[in-house]
């Protein structure tokens, strides 16, 4: 059994309990413990069961590469699946339940899988769910969607905050071992601004539980020395708790801070994204220990080698009483040595290899009288939920069983894989290094910034080197050669410190144990713990053509869970390439893509949610819209009224007393969103004229010119009135959701195409607040709060006045998009609130009343005016709308005139702008179609016309819409058909689009 | 001028720096060309101050110019004062090539006061806010989160931002939500 030893764990605190929760049962661990840790205290070896197969699994790991104690963790705001028990630190209260298991861990009826498996091999999922076709919708997908993933989705609102931060530094270190650590301080010599970051809230790695010698002194004494040099330096920035989680062009990467996640009721954010910009990257990144295939390596128990002897050295915690090593190379010797040192039984050291002579580690082993078997392996493991023993054989062999040695814990060891991910995010190569059977980087393909000079560099055993001399000596050369890279100077006399690199004898590749296993043992030799994949598939997708590497990674799903194969990769290349008869290199690697572990999307959120989660952009008079019963919609990121809502009204109701309201007497629309761009100078006529359609350079100043907007393209880009301000100043009335994009537009020819024209533009939308003051009675009421004359002789239609109004200061348009007398008053935005209290005092007697866009849309169709985004969808020309009128035949050129010449633009079939009449009074719906005889090619009705804007009209009481059909300006009076969806049809007239007032007499009053 | 009231009318909130609304700036959106001696001189007679170079601002109180664009400029001047200043403008450069225009009430104005107020931006701004990087004297135009503004630090403990009016409380809000105690990220301590 697993359990707490008398003595050691560096990190925990013995007199700290800290209780917790697993399954709904109380537990006890110690401050300082990691969850995965804790459970091991506890005897609790089994925490999961697996993808596909729904075997029992148990830890394996001791970091972030830890493939199966995946936790639902928390509860209710706090609950959050597939969370690492290895990576997660024990706080007071944690409550955790193991993943995918019904009805429970110990029993789970799901494990029938694993009986099954002989009939559920590799492309099982692509070679059974396709017969019969009709079978995927409907049977397979709602399955397979029902058992997919391990965690359980959360329900509830997340409760915790997060949030980003932006940092910039020369050098950016990853990676707190003796690597980064040595990295940072060199480059910190030269002056560099460095920031150093560690994925846990320690530092050192794992010279902290290897030992070594560092100047003549213990490794933990250097560490502690260099770290409190480090932070006495001003240009140092120390982050533990946080991970380098992917590396992006120019130098952009991004850290992940855990800020909370070991304190939860603390103030502030859980997680931190950090955005940093760095110029020199140093991947200072470790290593990770491999797997060994073979049969039974999946029973809880079997554990990597360096994680054994993390619990023992880290936490106090013994995975078992009785360890069996089983090793390929040197290393694993250590976790014998930290058993024996706590006086826990090794019953025996399995070497693969056969040595001329014993290295360093195997004559400390044997003189502690430790069996080595040298050159042999296991055949097997015996246990169902818990290891029980392995059977010894040959490596060299079939697998005969020679021995069945007893054991609770298997440590295993196929060797070290340097942590490359994040030198490969950005496009850094590696070299298949044959001696020591790893991928490392290759130094003279790193990733390149936008000079072609390297921006990444990578420093210690994760540029594969594992030796504390080599890797001191390679790390402080990485920091200073990235320092320096930054522009900064190299210190003379700065050495790296003396590492003592331990003689170790060479590895052997060890891909599959025994070399000669059968079908059997292959089928139970486990690849990829979390997603079920055994040496079998791969052999099988290789046999089955698949001999890519990425596509034999998504056949067998190998390297594709949420540890995304850091402990399957390399051994499921390694068996794929055997497989295919080639050489290890020349399979390759998957691409490494980030974020390096998992990381929580809110973190990636940031700040953004609740009331921030987006802008919302509120005019000056949005609270009394929201004070008076506003129904809103959004019009780009404003917040518009529909309509007012009086108590017990329906929208539409509202909707019908207001137009009521406007065309009987007075009513008052918050106008502020329409766009408003200043074009000034002496050219800006010339400009003018080049991005409208008609002629805006023959403008009086004083007046005011409904304009045409088109793109390059001919297509009808915006609408709006322009008013002449001065000789040289022009105001342009955009849509409101035209303002930022074509005061882009403008700006794009003005600096790219017309830099030599003299014309400067200001988008000035926001510093008005603007009221149309809208019906017959609209002059009576303004005159009530001025001296000016407003008369129609003083200012006409389409002409603008500065004018006072009860002291303010406005500037009154007599433009209308209603069709009635209509003023539109610009004031500075402070005073719109005051300026819309008074015209409400004043408007009371002539019952005014407030309308919204939906008023607005129903006048303006009444009226036959067009509104960008309804008649237009950007891919109609002012042709279609029969606005020839206002296409200048004078002007030799502007935006939109060639294209609008194309054949297909002057085309006569060209569907054309028409009013309709439905000839029962109704409202047509939305975009219907009107039908012609016949059927395209493809078999579907034939149309002719369709509706563009359609209302039902309080002033005419009947249903009206606009529509663009085919020859429809000739043929005015026909009745054509518009389907409903319901199987119903629509009978319309083609009528004249303007139904009210045709002749403009109400506005021009 | 009762009647004019500013953005959030003076909200505040108490985080680890203290966040304000302020009240109305008068604010003068200027473009022309910044290096003519005649412009020099105009925008100096209207905001007492030199022509500021690349990202810098020249600020004294609730006067002052902004360095905005190759040919852009934000003046500073009381609020009462923008009329009279803009007319001052278009006197001495009569018969040059310019803009100019109020832009005084387009604006909301914040100020971070204490000692976190550069970490409370670099939250939400990708600007460099290390002293060594960003300091008075210095304007960046940027985007605060999802919203476009520009700040300055009127001392080296508070930083003054100028947003959009109509997102006014999105601004505040973010900052408020930057500033909230224990979030404090300990980089420029």
């Amino acid at each position: 059994m697993s359990t707490r030893l008398a003595t050691g764990g560096r990190l925990i605190d013995r007199a700290k309990t800290v209780e917790f929760t697993f399954n709904g049962k109380r537990l006890k661990g110690r401050a300082g413990d990691t969850l995965a840790s804790a459970l091991l205290a506890n005897d609790q070896m089994l925490v999961g069961r697996s993808f596909k197969y729904h075997r029992p699994r148990g830890i394996v790991a001791s970091g972030g590469e830890e493939p199966n104690a995946l936790m639902n963790m928390g509860e209710d705001a706090r609950f959050e699946p597939n969370q690492r028990a290895t990576t997660t630190e024990l706080f007071e209260g944690l409550t955790c339940k193991s993943q995918n298991h019904f009805p429970s861990l110990e029993f789970d009826v799901g494990a029938i899988n694993t009986r099954l498996s002989r009939f559920l091999p590799a492309g099982f999922y692509y070679k059974m769910f396709i017969h019969p076709r009709s079978f995927w919708k409907h049977v397979y997908e709602p399955f397979i969607r029902k058992s997919a993933g391990l965690g359980k989705a959360p329900r509830d609102r997340d409760q915790d905050t997060y949030e980003h931060f932006y940092a910039f530094t020369d050098v950016l270190v990853i990676g707190g071992g003796v690597a980064g650590l040595q990295a940072a301080r060199a480059a910190a010599e030269t002056g560099a601004k460095v920031m150093l970051i560690e994925q846990t809230a320690d530092w050192g790695g794992r010279a902290m539980v290897d030992g070594g010698t560092v100047d003549g002194e213990p490794v933990d004494k250097f560490v502690q020395k260099i770290l409190s040099e480090l932070q006495e330096m001003s240009n140092v920035t120390l982050r533990t708790r946080m991970m380098g989680a992917g590396v992006y062009d120019h130098g952009y990467v991004l850290g992940y801070e855990r800020v909370n996640d070991h304190q939860p009721d603390a103030l502030g954010p859980r997680h931190r994204l950090w955005r940093i910009r760095a110029a020199q990257t140093i991947t200072a990144t470790g290593a990770i220990e491999r797997p060994i295939s073979f049969a039974g390596n999946d029973i809880p128990g079997v554990m990597l080698a360096s994680a054994v002897r993390d619990y023992v050295v880290n936490f106090g915690v013994s995975a078992g009483d009785r360890t069996v090593v089983v090793t390929n190379n040197d290393d694993a010797y250590r976790t014998a040595f930290a058993l024996k040192e706590q006086g826990l039984d090794v019953p025996a050291i399995i070497d693969a290899r056969v040595l001329p002579q014993d290295s360093v580690l195997m004559a400390q082993a044997k003189a502690q009288g430790i069996r080595v078997i040298m050159g042999h392996g296991i055949a097997g493991v015996k246990g169902g939920k818990r290891v029980t023993g392995v059977q010894l054989c040959s490596q060299a062999g079939e697998g005969a069983v020679l021995e069945d040695i007893a054991c609770d814990v298997v440590a295993m060891s196929g060797g070290w894989s340097p942590v490359v991910h994040l030198w490969s995010h950005c496009g850094g190569k590696l070299n298949w290094d044959e001696a020591n059977a790893m991928f490392r980087p290759d130094v003279y393909k790193a990733p390149m910034g936008d000079a072609g000079e390297a921006f990444v560099s990578t420093a210690g055993a994760a540029n594969g080197h594992f030796g504390l001399g080599d890797l001191l000596e390679d790390a402080h050369a990485a920091g200073l050669a990235a320092a320096t890279a930054t522009g900064a100077k190299a210190p003379k006399g700065f050495d790296a410190p003396k590492g003592i690199t331990v003689e170790e004898a060479p590895i052997q590749p060890i891909w599959l144990m025994p070399q000669g296993a059968g079908p059997k043992k292959r089928m139970k030799a486990w690849l990829d713990y979390q997603n079920d994949v055994k040496v079998s598939d791969v052999q099988l997708a290789a046999q089955e053509g698949y001999e890519s590497v990425e596509h034999a990674k998504r056949y067998t799903t190998l390297g594709m869970a949420t540890d995304q194969g850091k402990l399957s990769n390399i051994n499921g290349l390694a068996i794929l390439s055997d497989a295919l008869n080639q050489p290890i290199p020349q399979t390759g690697t998957t691409t490494f893509r980030p974020p390096y572990t998992p990381i929580s999307m809110s973190s990636i959120a940031g700040e953004a949610r609740g009331e921030i989660f987006q802008p919302l952009r509120k005019t000056v008079l949005h609270d009394w819209h929201e004070e008076n019963g506003a129904f809103f919609e959004p019009v780009g990121a404003w917040r518009r009224p529909y309509c007012y809502q009086q108590s017990g009204e329906s929208v539409k109701d509202a909707v019908i007393r207001e137009i009521d309201g406007t065309r009987n007497s007075l009513a008052l629309l918050d106008a502020s969103t329409l766009g408003k761009i200043i074009v000034k100078g002496p050219d800006a006529g010339k400009f003018l004229d080049m991005m409208y359609t008609n002629m805006m350079s023959t403008l009086k100043p004083g007046k005011c010119r409904y304009g045409l907007m088109c793109g390059e393209n001919g297509f009808l880009i915006d609408d709006g009135v322009v008013v002449r301000l001065d000789e040289e100043t022009f105001l342009c009335h955009t849509t409101t959701g035209g303002a930022e994009s074509i005061h882009g537009h403008m700006e794009d020819w003005l600096q790219c195409e017309w830099w030599d024209w003299k014309v400067y533009t200001a988008n000035v939308t926001e510093q008005y607040a603007q009221i149309a003051v809208v019906g017959p009675n609209a002059r009576n009421a303004l005159a009530r709060l001025t001296k000016d004359d407003i008369s129609n002789d003083a200012l006409p239609f389409m002409g603008f006045k500065d004018i006072e109004l009860d002291g303010i200061p406005c500037r009154a348009y007599r433009i209308s998009f209603s069709g009635e007398l209509s003023y539109e008053i610009a004031v500075p935005a402070s005073y719109g609130r005051a300026l819309w209290d008074k015209l409400r005092a004043v408007g009371a007697e002539y019952d005014v009343t407030y309308y919204g866009t939906e008023g607005l849309h129903v006048m303006r169709a009444e009226k036959g005016f067009i509104m960008i985004g309804d008649e237009t969808d950007g891919t109609v020309i002012p042709q279609d709308l029969n606005m020839q009128w206002a296409i200048s035949k004078k002007k030799e050129d502007f935006l939109g005139k060639r294209a609008q010449e194309r054949s297909h633009m002057a085309d006569p079939n060209r569907w054309k702008l028409v009013g309709l009449e439905t000839v029962d009074g109704s409202v047509l719906p939305e975009g219907a179609y009107a039908v012609a005889d016949g059927e395209n090619a493809n078999g579907q009705r034939n149309t002719q016309g369709r509706v563009t804007s359609t209302y039902y009209s309080p002033t005419l009481k009947r249903g009206i819409a606009m529509g663009l059909v085919h020859n429809g300006p000739d043929r005015m009076g026909e009745v054509i058909d518009f389907p409903k969806v319901d199987g119903t049809v629509v009978q319309a007239k083609i009528v004249d689009q303007v139904f009210y007032d045709k002749d403009g007499e109400k506005q021009n009053v | 001028m009762s009647d004019a009231v500013s953005p959030l009318n003076g909200a505040k909130y108490e985080g680890f720096v203290t966040v304000k609304a302020m009240g109305l700036q008068g604010m003068i959106t200027f473009r022309g060309d910044l290096s003519a001696a005649k412009v020099k001189k105009a925008v100096k007679t209207v905001a007492g101050t030199d022509m500021p170079g690349q990202r810098e601002c020249h600020m004294s109180g609730d006067t002052g110019v902004a360095w905005m664009s190759p040919d852009e400029l934000l003046i500073f001047v009381p609020y009462a004062d923008v009329d009279a200043k803009l007319d001052e403008l278009h006197k001495a450069l009569e018969g040059q090539h310019f803009l100019a225009v109020n832009v005084s009430d387009a604006r909301a104005m914040f100020h971070l006061e204490g000692n976190g107020a550069r970490e409370v931006i670099a939250k939400l701004s990708p600007v460099d806010m290390s002293p060594n990087a960003f300091g008075p004297g210095e304007i960046r135009r940027t985007r605060l989160a999802q919203i476009p503004a520009a700040f300055w630090m009127p001392d080296t403990t508070s930083v003054q931002i100028v947003c959009f009016r109509s997102v006014a409380e999105y601004g505040f809000n973010l900052l408020k939500t930057a500033a909230e105690p224990g979030s404090e990220v300990g980089m420029f301590a």
